[in-house]
C-alpha cells in the first residue's frame, strides 16, 4: 500500500512539477466559446465558467496547494511536538504554562485573528517576498500558528501515558538521558497519533487555503489552486460536475497517498514491531 | 486508593488555577477584538444620510471611546454581574442573542458530535484489530472522504441529492416547525439529518483514524503481548487493555472538539441556515459586533479549558499509571 | 437632451398626447431616472400616476403562509436603527410610511390619503411646503388611533442626535407641525426640488408614539417596542430572532379592503444567495428570495427547475471602475493619494483613454451578469435601454495599443510599457465577491494584450467597505490604481450619488476618508455644475446639469460604469408580487398574492 501511494504522490508530484513543460496551454487564457465544457482532447479537464483549461489551472494549483500543505503541516507538527513533548515531560508550572497557551490558542476567534494579522503583516511580507511568496509565507504561518494545538494536546497525552510504561522506566534505570528516553523511547512511540494529525493538516491546509484566499489573505483570486478552484465550481456543482470532481479527486488522492505513506513509515520505522 | 486521592487535590488545584487562566485568556481575547480592524459602526460612515454627529453619538452611547483597559474592566465587572453585554447590531442582551440559539446549537451538533464518536470509535477499533483486511480498506477510504472534502462541498452534494434530485429533505433548517405532536419531531428530525451527517461525517472521519492508528499502537506495545502469553482471552485483552490506553488520544481529540458542541459549525450551519451560535458569531464578526463575538468566545474559552481539564482527569482514569505531581 | 425639448414633452404629457409611462422613459434615455422624471412632472403640475391595482383577490386572509428568504436576516426592527436594506425590509412587514416608491418612480400612497400636488394644494408653489393629509380611520396594532401626532414625534424622536437614529438626515433639517388630527405640513428652510424625502420611502416608515414616546434620546435602545413592532402595516409581529427569524401573522384591521392575502408571514435569514435561489426555483420551499447576486448562468439553470422566477427591477446601483487621479505609492504629510499629488501614470489623459478602452463591459455582461447587470458606461443611468451618444461603449484593444504606442509608451522586454522609467503597472483591487474576481480576470487578460500590468487584489468586504481609519484597504482609501465596486442610489434623486465628483467631497486624511469623492477628481467645471443643481429650482434645468456632470466625469475617464446592478429576486411560480426598485422589496407587501 505504501509502495503504491509513493508511487500515485510521486506522479502527482512530478505532473505538478513537470507539467507546464508538457501542457502548455496558459492557465489563464479566457475563452468564453469553451465555457463550462467536459472534458475534451482540447481541454482534457474541462473549463470552467470564463473557458479556462482546468489542466492546466490544477497542474499550476497543484504547486500551490502541495506546497501549503506540506509546508504547513510541518510548521503546525513542528511547534505541536515541542509543546507537547516539553509539557509531557516535565509537568508542574511548565505543563500548566504551556497547556494555557494552548487552551489560549484553541479559544481566539479565527476571523478577527486573521484580520488583524492581514492588517499587520500583508504589506511589509508582501514588500519583502513579493505578492506570491508574501502570500506562500503567510498562508503557512496562518495555518501552521492554528492548528499545532491538537498535535501538542495529542503528544503530550500520550507522554503523560507512555513515560511510565516499564520501557521507558527500564531505559530510565540504565541512566538514560532525558533527551534520549525522549528520542529513543517516548516518541517514537507516539508516533502513530502525530501521523494521523499531520495527514488531517495536510488536507486541512489544502481546504484553509481556499477559505483564507476568500479573506484576502491568499493567494491573488486569479491564481488558481486545488481548494480555490473546488470552492469555484461548487455552485456550478449540478451544471458542470467535472469542473469540481477532479480538484475534489486530486486532494482526495494526495491526502490518501500521504497518509498510506505515513502509516508505511511507522510501520517501517516502529522500534518494537510485533509483526 | 492513593492514586484517588491525588487525583481530588489534583482536580481542585486545577480548578483553582481556571480562574486566573481565563481571565489571562479573556483579556487576551479582549485585546484581540478590540485591535482588529473594523468598527461596528461603519456602516453609518459609509452612509451619506447619517451625519457624523449619529456616529459620535453611538460610540459615546456604547462606551466605544474610552480605551480598552477601561472598556476590559467594564466589561468584566458587568461579566460577574451576570451581564454579558449589549449587541450593538440588534440592540438586545448578548445572553438573550445566546440563549435564542443555545437549543438549535446543542440538538444539532450534539447529534452529529455523538454521531461520530458512536460511529467512529467501534469502526476504529475493529478496523484496527485486523490492519489492512477488506474492512479496514474500506473504512479508510470513508475516513479519507470524510476529511479531504470540505464540509461545503459535502453539503451540496447531500442537498443535490436529497432535496432537489429525490425531494426528500427540505435543505432549509427552521428552527419553528409549525406542527405539533409526532409531525414536530418528524419534521426536525427529517431537517437535522443532512446536517448533522455532514458534521458527523467529518468529525468522524477524524476520528476513525486516531481510534485506529492508536489502537494499532497499543497492540504492538509489550504488555499487551505479555497479557495475551498468560493466556487471558483475545477478546477481554482488547476490551480491558487495548481499548482503555488507545482511549487516551481519542479522549484528547473528543475533548478538544467538545467546545463546538457550544461555538457551532460555522460552515454547515451556513449552508442549511441552521440558526446556531456559529452563524450567529460569524455574522457578528462581519458586523464587528464586539459584546457578542466577545461573549461567544468567551463562553468557547471556557469549555475548552473545562474540557482540556476532564481529559487530564480521565488520562488518570484510563492508565492509572499517569500521575499528576 | 435641451431643457426646451423637455418642456415640449411636459406640455404633451399635460395636453395627454404623452403618456407619463412614455414620458419617464424619454427621460431615462437621456439619463433621468424615473423618480427624477416624476418629480419633474410633479413639479410642471402634472399629477402622479395612480398605477392600476393588480390585486385581485376579493377577500382578506386565506392565502396561506408567505415564505420568504433573505439570506442575510434582520438583525433589528426599528425602522429609524435601520441600517442596512435588511432591517428596512423586515421592518416594513410591520411599518408604513406615509407615501411608497413604486416601479416607475411614482409616489403610491400608503398612511397619506393622498399625495401632495400643486393641484390639491399639497405643494407650496415656492418650493418651501409640503402638506400631507393622512388616511383616517387607520389603527395600530394594538387598536390605538393612527393621527398626526404619530407623524410629529417621528420627526422629533428622529431628529434629535441623543436617539441616533439613522434616518436623521431625512428629518434633521425640516420642521414639522400639526395642523388639524389628520393634517400635518412639512417646512423646509430653502426651496428644495426633492421633498418626497421624510415620511416617505425606505427611511420614512412611522413608529407610534404612545408606545416610543418615553423613550426618545438617549433612552431610545431601551425601548421594548424596539424588539416587538407595533405598526399599522398588513402583518402584526409574532416573533423575532435576529439574522435568522421574523414571523409575523395577518393583521384583521388593515386598512384597505381585502388585504393582506396571506394568513401568515416569515422572513427567514442566513446562508448564501445560490442556495436561496435553489430554495425558491428549484424546490419551492420558499416564496421569494431577495438580492440575487449570482451569475446569470446559475439563475438560468435553476429556473429550468419550473417552481418560479427570476424578477429582475430596474434602479440607480452601479458597478463601476475608479482611476485614481491622485497617487497611492507615494506618502505626503501622513496620507498616500494627497491631494498635493498626481497619479505618476494615470494622470496621462492618453493611458486613461486607453484603459477605458480595455474594458469589455459586453463580456462581462454576456459572461458574468447576464440580465442581472446589464452593459453601461455611464455613472448615472436609466434603468433599461440606456442609449446614450455621449458614452457609447468602446472595448478595442488594438486602439489602446495605438493610443498608448503614439503617446510614447514603448513595450519593453517583458512586454510591459513604460516611459520615461515608468511602467504601466496598476494595482486592481475589489472587495471579495466571485463576479467581481471574474471581472478583475477579464480586464487584466485585455490590459496584458495592451502591454499593461495588472495585479488583482481583493480584500474581504467587512474590511474593504469599512471606514476604518486605520486601515489601508478600504475603499474610501483607494490606496491603488484602480477599484471597483456598486454604489447604490438608494436616494431616488441624484443628489447625493453625484457628489462621486466634487472637489469638496474628496476622500481624504482630513475627512477621516468619509468625503464621498472616491477618485479624488478636482474639476472646477463639476463643481459648478452641481453648484447650479443645489440652487436650482426648475427640475429641467437641474436635471440637464446632472447629466452634464455625468457625461464630464466619464469622458474624462474618471469613472466607467461596467454594469448596471437592479434588484434580482426570485419568485415562486404563482406568487405576484410588485418590487420597485426605488424602495424596499417588501414595500408593497400588502399587495402581494398568490394565483389560485
Amino acid at each position: 500500500m505504501a509502495l503504491v501511494s509513493a508511487f500515485a504522490l510521486a506522479v502527482i508530484l512530478f505532473a505538478v512539477l513537470a507539467g507546464p513543460f508538457i501542457w502548455r496551454v496558459p492557465i489563464n487564457e479566457i475563452d468564453f466559446a469553451a465555457k463550462l465544457q467536459g472534458p475534451s482532447w482540447k481541454h482534457p479537464l474541462g473549463t470552467d465558467d470564463l473557458g479556462q483549461d482546468l489542466l492546466s489551472r490544477l497542474i499550476y494549483g497543484g504547486r500551490i496547494s502541495i506546497a501549503v500543505g506540506f509546508a504547513a503541516m510541518v510548521v503546525a507538527i513542528f511547534f505541536g511536538v515541542l509543546v507537547g513533548a516539553i509539557a509531557g515531560m516535565s509537568s508542574g508550572r511548565v505543563d500548566a504554562a504551556l497547556m494555557w497557551v494552548t487552551d489560549l490558542f484553541l479559544s481566539l476567534p479565527q476571523l478577527p485573528l486573521l484580520l488583524l494579522v492581514i492588517y499587520l503583516f500583508r504589506e511589509p511580507v508582501k514588500g519583502v517576498l513579493g505578492v506570491e511568496g508574501g502570500a506562500f509565507v503567510l498562508i503557512v504561518a496562518v495555518i501552521g500558528g492554528t492548528r499545532w494545538m491538537s498535535a501538542a494536546r495529542l503528544v503530550r497525552a500520550q507522554f503523560l501515558s507512555l513515560r511510565e510504561k516499564e520501557f521507558v522506566e527500564a531505559a530510565r534505570a540504565l541512566g538514560a538521558s532525558r533527551l534520549r528516553q525522549v528520542t529513543q523511547h517516548i516518541l517514537p512511540n507516539a508516533l502513530g497519533p502525530v501521523i494521523v494529525v499531520a495527514t488531517i493538516d495536510v488536507a486541512a491546509a489544502i481546504i484553509a487555503e481556499s477559505t483564507l484566499s476568500f479573506l484576502g489573505l491568499g493567494f491573488p483570486s486569479d491564481v488558481p489552486t486545488w481548494g480555490s478552484v473546488l470552492r469555484d465550481a461548487k455552485d456550478y456543482l449540478d451544471i458542470a460536475p467535472h469542473w469540481a470532481l477532479f480538484p475534489g479527486a486530486l486532494i482526495f488522492i494526495t491526502v490518501l497517498a500521504i497518509n498510506f505513506i505515513g502509516d508505511g513509515l511507522r510501520d517501517a520505522l516502529d522500534p518494537r514491531r510485533v509483526l | 486508593m492513593q492514586v484517588h486521592r491525588v487525583s481530588r487535590q489534583y482536580v481542585i488545584r486545577k480548578l483553582l488555577i481556571m480562574i486566573p487562566s481565563l481571565l489571562g485568556i479573556s483579556v487576551v481575547l479582549f485585546s484581540l477584538l478590540a485591535l482588529a480592524p473594523g468598527d461596528p459602526f461603519d456602516e453609518l460612515a459609509t452612509n451619506p444620510a447619517v451625519p457624523p454627529e449619529v456616529r459620535a453619538a453611538l460610540r459615546a452611547k456604547f462606551g466605544l471611546d474610552d480605551p480598552v483597559w477601561m472598556r476590559y474592566w467594564h466589561w468584566l465587572i458587568a461579566l460577574l454581574q451576570g451581564d454579558w453585554g449589549f449587541s450593538f447590531v440588534s440592540r438586545m442582551d448578548v445572553s438573550t442573542l445566546i440563549m435564542q440559539r443555545l437549543p438549535v446549537t446543542l440538538i444539532v451538533i450534539g447529534a452529529s458530535q455523538i454521531l461520530a464518536i458512536a460511529i467512529a470509535i467501534p469502526v476504529g477499533v475493529l478496523a484496527a484489530t485486523r490492519p489492512y483486511s477488506l474492512f479496514d480498506q474500506v473504512a479508510n477510504t470513508f475516513a479519507f472522504i470524510g476529511f479531504s472534502l470540505p464540509t461545503f462541498f459535502t453539503g451540496l452534494v447531500l442537498i443535490l441529492v436529497f432535496s432537489i434530485q429525490l425531494d426528500w429533505l427540505p435543505f432549509v433548517y427552521r428552527a419553528d416547525i409549525a406542527a405539533t405532536g409526532w409531525a414536530f419531531y418528524w419534521e426536525h428530525i427529517k431537517q437535522s439529518i443532512m446536517p448533522v451527517t455532514v458534521l458527523g461525517l467529518f468529525q468522524g472521519a477524524a476520528l476513525v483514524r486516531f481510534v485506529r492508528s492508536s489502537v494499532l499502537d497499543v497492540i504492538r506495545l509489550d504488555y499487551v503481548t505479555t497479557a495475551r502469553s498468560k493466556g487471558i482471552g483475545e477478546r477481554k485483552v482488547i476490551t480491558r487493555h487495548v481499548v482503555r490506553t488507545a482511549l487516551i488520544p481519542v479522549v484528547t481529540l473528543v475533548a478538544l472538539q467538545m467546545p463546538i458542541v457550544f461555538s457551532g459549525a460555522i460552515v454547515t450551519e451556513q449552508i442549511f441556515r441552521v440558526p446556531g451560535i456559529g452563524s450567529l458569531l460569524i455574522s457578528s464578526m462581519l458586523a464587528n459586533d464586539t459584546p457578542v463575538v466577545m461573549g461567544v468566545t468567551f463562553v468557547s474559552a471556557c469549555l475548552v479549558v473545562i474540557f482540556n481539564l476532564i481529559a487530564d482527569i480521565l488520562y488518570g482514569w484510563l492508565d492509572p499509571r499517569i500521575a499528576f505531581r | 437632451m435641451k431643457e426646451r425639448e423637455l418642456r415640449g414633452l411636459i406640455g404633451k404629457v399635460k395636453a395627454g398626447k404623452l403618456s407619463r409611462r412614455g414620458f419617464v422613459q424619454a427621460m431615462m434615455a437621456v439619463g433621468i431616472g424615473a423618480p427624477a422624471a416624476s418629480q419633474i412632472l410633479l413639479s410642471s403640475g402634472v399629477a402622479m400616476a395612480q398605477s392600476p391595482s393588480t390585486y385581485k383577490p376579493t377577500k382578506r386572509g386565506g392565502g396561506g403562509p408567505l415564505k420568504l428568504l433573505w439570506w442575510q436576516g434582520p438583525t433589528l426592527l426599528n425602522p429609524h436603527f435601520a441600517v442596512g436594506t435588511k432591517d428596512q425590509d423586515g421592518s416594513r412587514l410591520f411599518y408604513e410610511p406615509l407615501a411608497a416608491w413604486d416601479p416607475d418612480g411614482n409616489l403610491k400612497p400608503k398612511l397619506a390619503a393622498e399625495i401632495p400636488t400643486k393641484e390639491n394644494g399639497g405643494l407650496s408653489a415656492d418650493g418651501l411646503t409640503v402638506t400631507w393629509k393622512l388616511k383616517q380611520g387607520v389603527t395600530w396594532h394594538d387598536g390605538k388611533p393612527f393621527t398626526a401626532d404619530d407623524v410629529v414625534f417621528n420627526w422629533e424622536y428622529a431628529k434629535d442626535p441623543a436617539t441616533a437614529a439613522y434616518t436623521i438626515a431625512s428629518y434633521q433639517d425640516v420642521m414639522v407641525e400639526k395642523v388639524d388630527p389628520y393634517t400635518v405640513t412639512v417646512k423646509f428652510k430653502k426651496p428644495t426640488p426633492f421633498w418626497a424625502d421624510a415620511f416617505v420611502g425606505t427611511r420614512g416608515m412611522l413608529i407610534p408614539k404612545h408606545l416610543f414616546a418615553d423613550y426618545i434620546g438617549a433612552k431610545s435602545r431601551d425601548a421594548p417596542t424596539n424588539l416587538k413592532p407595533v405598526g399599522t402595516g398588513p402583518y402584526m409581529f409574532k416573533d423575532f430572532k435576529p439574522g435568522d427569524l421574523v414571523t409575523g401573522v395577518m393583521n384583521p384591521n388593515y386598512h384597505q379592503a381585502n388585504k393582506p392575502f396571506f394568513d401568515t408571514v416569515e422572513m427567514k435569514g442566513g446562508g448564501d444567495a445560490v442556495s436561496a435561489a435553489r430554495a425558491v426555483l428549484q424546490t419551492g420551499e420558499f416564496d421569494f428570495a431577495w438580492n440575487l447576486q449570482v451569475e446569470d448562468e446559475i439563475l438560468q439553470r435553476l429556473e429550468k427547475g419550473g417552481k418560479g422566477s427570476v424578477s429582475i427591477t430596474p434602479g440607480g446601483n452601479i458597478e463601476f471602475l475608479l482611476m485614481n487621479t491622485t497617487d497611492p505609492w507615494t506618502e505626503v504629510d501622513g496620507e498616500r493619494a494627497s491631494l498635493k499629488t498626481k497619479h505618476p501614470t494615470l494622470s496621462d489623459p492618453e493611458v486613461r483613454k486607453a484603459v477605458a478602452l480595455l474594458v469589455d463591459n459586453k463580456s462581462i455582461q454576456d459572461h458574468i451578469y447576464g440580465r442581472t447587470g446589464p452593459a453601461t458606461r455611464n455613472f448615472l443611468y436609466g434603468p433599461a435601454r440606456f442609449d446614450s451618444k455621449n458614452n457609447p461603449i468602446e472595448f478595442n484593444v488594438d486602439k489602446a495599443n495605438d493610443i498608448l504606442e503614439k503617446a510614447g509608451w514603448k513595450k519593453g522586454a517583458d512586454g510591459i510599457r513604460a516611459k520615461d522609467g515608468k511602467k504601466l503597472k496598476f494595482v486592481y483591487q475589489t472587495s471579495i465577491n466571485q463576479p467581481r474576481q471574474k471581472t478583475q480576470a477579464i480586464i487584466k487578460q485585455a490590459a496584458q494584450k495592451a502591454g499593461i500590468d495588472i495585479e488583482l487584489k481583493s480584500v474581504t468586504a467587512s474590511v474593504f467597505f469599512s471606514s476604518d481609519v486605520a486601515n489601508p484597504d478600504t475603499y474610501t482609501k483607494f490606496y491603488t490604481d484602480l477599484e471597483m465596486y456598486t454604489t447604490t442610489m438608494g436616494q431616488p434623486d441624484p443628489g447625493t450619488h453625484m457628489l462621486q465628483f466634487v472637489s469638496w467631497e474628496a476622500a481624504t486624511k482630513d475627512n477621516k476618508w468619509q468625503g464621498r469623492n472616491i477618485t479624488r477628481w478636482q474639476s472646477p467645471e463639476a463643481d459648478k455644475l452641481y453648484r447650479e443643481t443645489e440652487v436650482e429650482l426648475d427640475p429641467v434645468k437641474r436635471a440637464a446639469s446632472f447629466i452634464k456632470m455625468n457625461d464630464l466625469a466619464i469622458q474624462n475617464q474618471i469613472v466607467m460604469g461596467i454594469v448596471q446592478r437592479p434588484t434580482v429576486s426570485a419568485k415562486a411560480a404563482k406568487l405576484n408580487c410588485n418590487i420597485s426598485g426605488w424602495d424596499n422589496n417588501t414595500s408593497d407587501l400588502s399587495d402581494w398574492f398568490k394565483d389560485a
